[in-house]
């Protein structure tokens, strides 16, 4: 289909696999291009949940009986598959959690107990408020202070002064692999290079950056990456954090409960080795299952492919949208930036534009994305914004284009 | 003066004449541009309605026995929808605000909108046009 692309999707055939994308919304072809908030989910892992709790539905970990061992050894080759993915060192590095929040808030309550109020930690300014809230908190238990790196018109961080900000207390470094709110691929090569050589650890919010770019971990040097399984064709619910295991050991344990010990006793308990001292209670199993099905499917399409044809539709739309007129994008590196434009039409609320692009069957995103310091930067309450995945079209980009310019008649 | 049901009713005739969802959301647009804007120096943060995505402003005088709305919103069709709300609520008494319902907004469309989650706030904006009329019924 995409003569130019170095890679071919066979687009007829990925755009079957997904259900949602045949249907209608207020009597239009649904044109879903809010992918950056959740994408949507193919046959194959709809179908895994469904063979789960029709097949083999059994709590894990626990059971002697043959499904629980069924159950548990599905359970053990998607933490395998996750592992492999993004070619961390051991399996048990790989922590199952609720999504990317929950990994975080797991991560800072540990800091919590490790840090004081002579210690440091720095937050970029295009962070998404789930790694800017659960720090907050933490420094307010510990009296830690909290830095940020700020960021610049184009949408970039400022990486020198983030080494002014960098110093002997610094203990950690959080900041996002690409911004949700803009698109932006931060340069973390260079922030954890920076990082380390100061003596202090990186967490790396990759909820954004999964989708899109295969990370790994072992070669990035990276402390703990947190990625979400709904952004990647995978269940709501669902998420992983990885970390080094010396770093894993050394941070206390978040939730309390089953799973998670080696020994109870009321005078005192010991806690399980890794991965279950953070994996308290049952865990979501037929999600952490069908988040391995998704890492396949995704990984059969190939992510060398998916980035080439995302850039493509990047490319294409951007183009589109500056003809339009009276558009300004916000993060304006196209090449740094994975599949997402952010913008606003001059003299126009992005919540007027989402709301009649909703009439016309075109699903995007609106509002401050959950990143208002972004928005406080730039002084404004929002903007649209249009996420791209693989099984998008450029004919759906047109249909796009030729709705915001409807939408922008209207309105103005 | 018309009174709630009057006007209700006058709304659900204009609204009828359009067939499709494009000439409503014109018409609201246009009637956004006709709301009594509330005086800048009332565009407090006492007087916000906040909803996720737009700011509405809302300000309750009390005259002769009729409360009378201001309002405004950074959105236009948000600005269009509180428009037709103030069309209704204001210059009537307190209590006929209080007892009004506000089932007309079904009728022209609206009531996509009217869903708590919605990210417009309309519900709050009614609750808010009712407080007023409650703070005002003791006068």
């Amino acid at each position: 289909m995409q003569e130019t692309s170095k890679h071919t999707l066979d687009m007829n055939k990925i755009r079957a696999d997904f259900p949602i994308l045949q249907r209608k919304i207020n009597g239009k072809p649904l044109v879903y291009f809010d992918n950056a908030a959740t994408s949507q989910t193919p046959q194959q892992v709809i179908d895994a949940i469904v063979h789960y709790y029709s097949d083999y539905n059994a709590n894990i970990h626990r059971g002697v009986h043959s499904l629980s061992q069924i159950a548990t050894d599905a359970y053990e080759q998607a933490r395998e598959k996750i592992r492999s993915h993004f070619n961390a060192e051991h399996v048990h590095e790989i922590i199952f959690t609720a999504g990317t929040t929950h990994a975080i808030n797991l991560v800072a309550h540990g800091y919590s107990q490790l840090l004081n109020e002579q210690d440091e930690v720095i937050v970029s300014a295009m962070e998404h408020h789930s790694n800017i809230v659960p720090w907050q908190m933490m420094c307010e238990k510990t009296g830690a202070k909290l830095k940020v790196i700020p960021m610049t018109e184009n949408g970039e961080l400022e990486l020198d002064t983030f080494d002014q900000l960098l110093n002997d207390n610094t203990k950690l470094v959080f900041v996002n692999h690409v911004s949700n709110a803009l698109g932006t691929i931060n340069p973390i090569e260079e922030i954890i290079e920076k990082t380390h050589a100061v003596g202090a650890k990186v967490l790396i919010d990759g909820a954004q950056a999964a989708p899109h770019i295969k990370a790994d971990v072992q070669a990035l040097d990276i402390d703990y990456y947190t990625v979400s399984a709904h952004k990647m064709c995978g269940p709501t619910g669902v998420g992983v954090l990885y970390g080094k295991q010396e770093l894993l050991e050394a941070l206390p344990p978040y939730q309390g409960g089953g799973e998670m010990i080696a020994e109870v006793d009321f005078e005192k308990t010991t806690y399980a080795g890794l991965p279950h001292k953070f994996e308290a209670g049952t865990p979501n199993i037929s999600g952490g299952i069908a988040f391995g099905v998704a890492l396949d499917y995704m990984n059969k399409i190939g992510f060398d492919a998916i980035a080439d044809y995302e850039m493509e539709l990047l490319v294409y739309a951007t183009n589109q949208l500056n003809e339009v007129g009276d558009v300004r994008i916000y993060g304006t590196a196209v090449e740094q930036k994975t599949a997402v434009i952010s913008f606003n039409i001059e003299g126009i609320h992005s919540y007027d534009i989402g709301t009649l692009l909703d009439k016309m069957g075109i699903a995007v995103r609106t509002g401050h994305h959950c990143a208002q310091p972004i928005m406080k930067f730039y002084k404004i309450p929002g903007t649209v914004r249009a996420s791209f995945s693989f099984y998008n079209t450029k004919e759906e980009i047109d249909a796009f284009i030729e709705a915001v310019k409807k939408a922008k008649s209207m309105l103005l | 003066m018309s009174d709630i049901k009057e006007i209700q009713e006058e709304i659900v005739d204009e609204f009828s004449m359009f067939d499709d969802w494009m000439q409503r959301y014109e018409y609201m647009i246009e009637l956004g541009k006709s709301l009594p804007i509330i005086d800048e120096k009332y565009k407090t943060k006492d007087n916000i309605i906040k909803g996720c995505q737009s700011q509405v402003w809302v300000r309750a005088d009390f005259e002769e026995g009729k409360v009378i709305f201001t309002a405004d919103s950074d959105a236009i069709i948000t600005k269009g929808i509180i428009a037709i709300l103030i069309r209704v609520f204001s210059n009537q008494t307190p209590e006929a605000i209080m007892n009004a319902d506000t089932d007309f907004l079904d009728e022209i469309g609206l009531k996509d909108h009217l869903s708590p989650t919605r990210a417009n706030g309309l519900v709050s904006m009614i609750k808010q046009l009712k407080m007023y009329a409650i703070a005002y019924s003791n006068h």
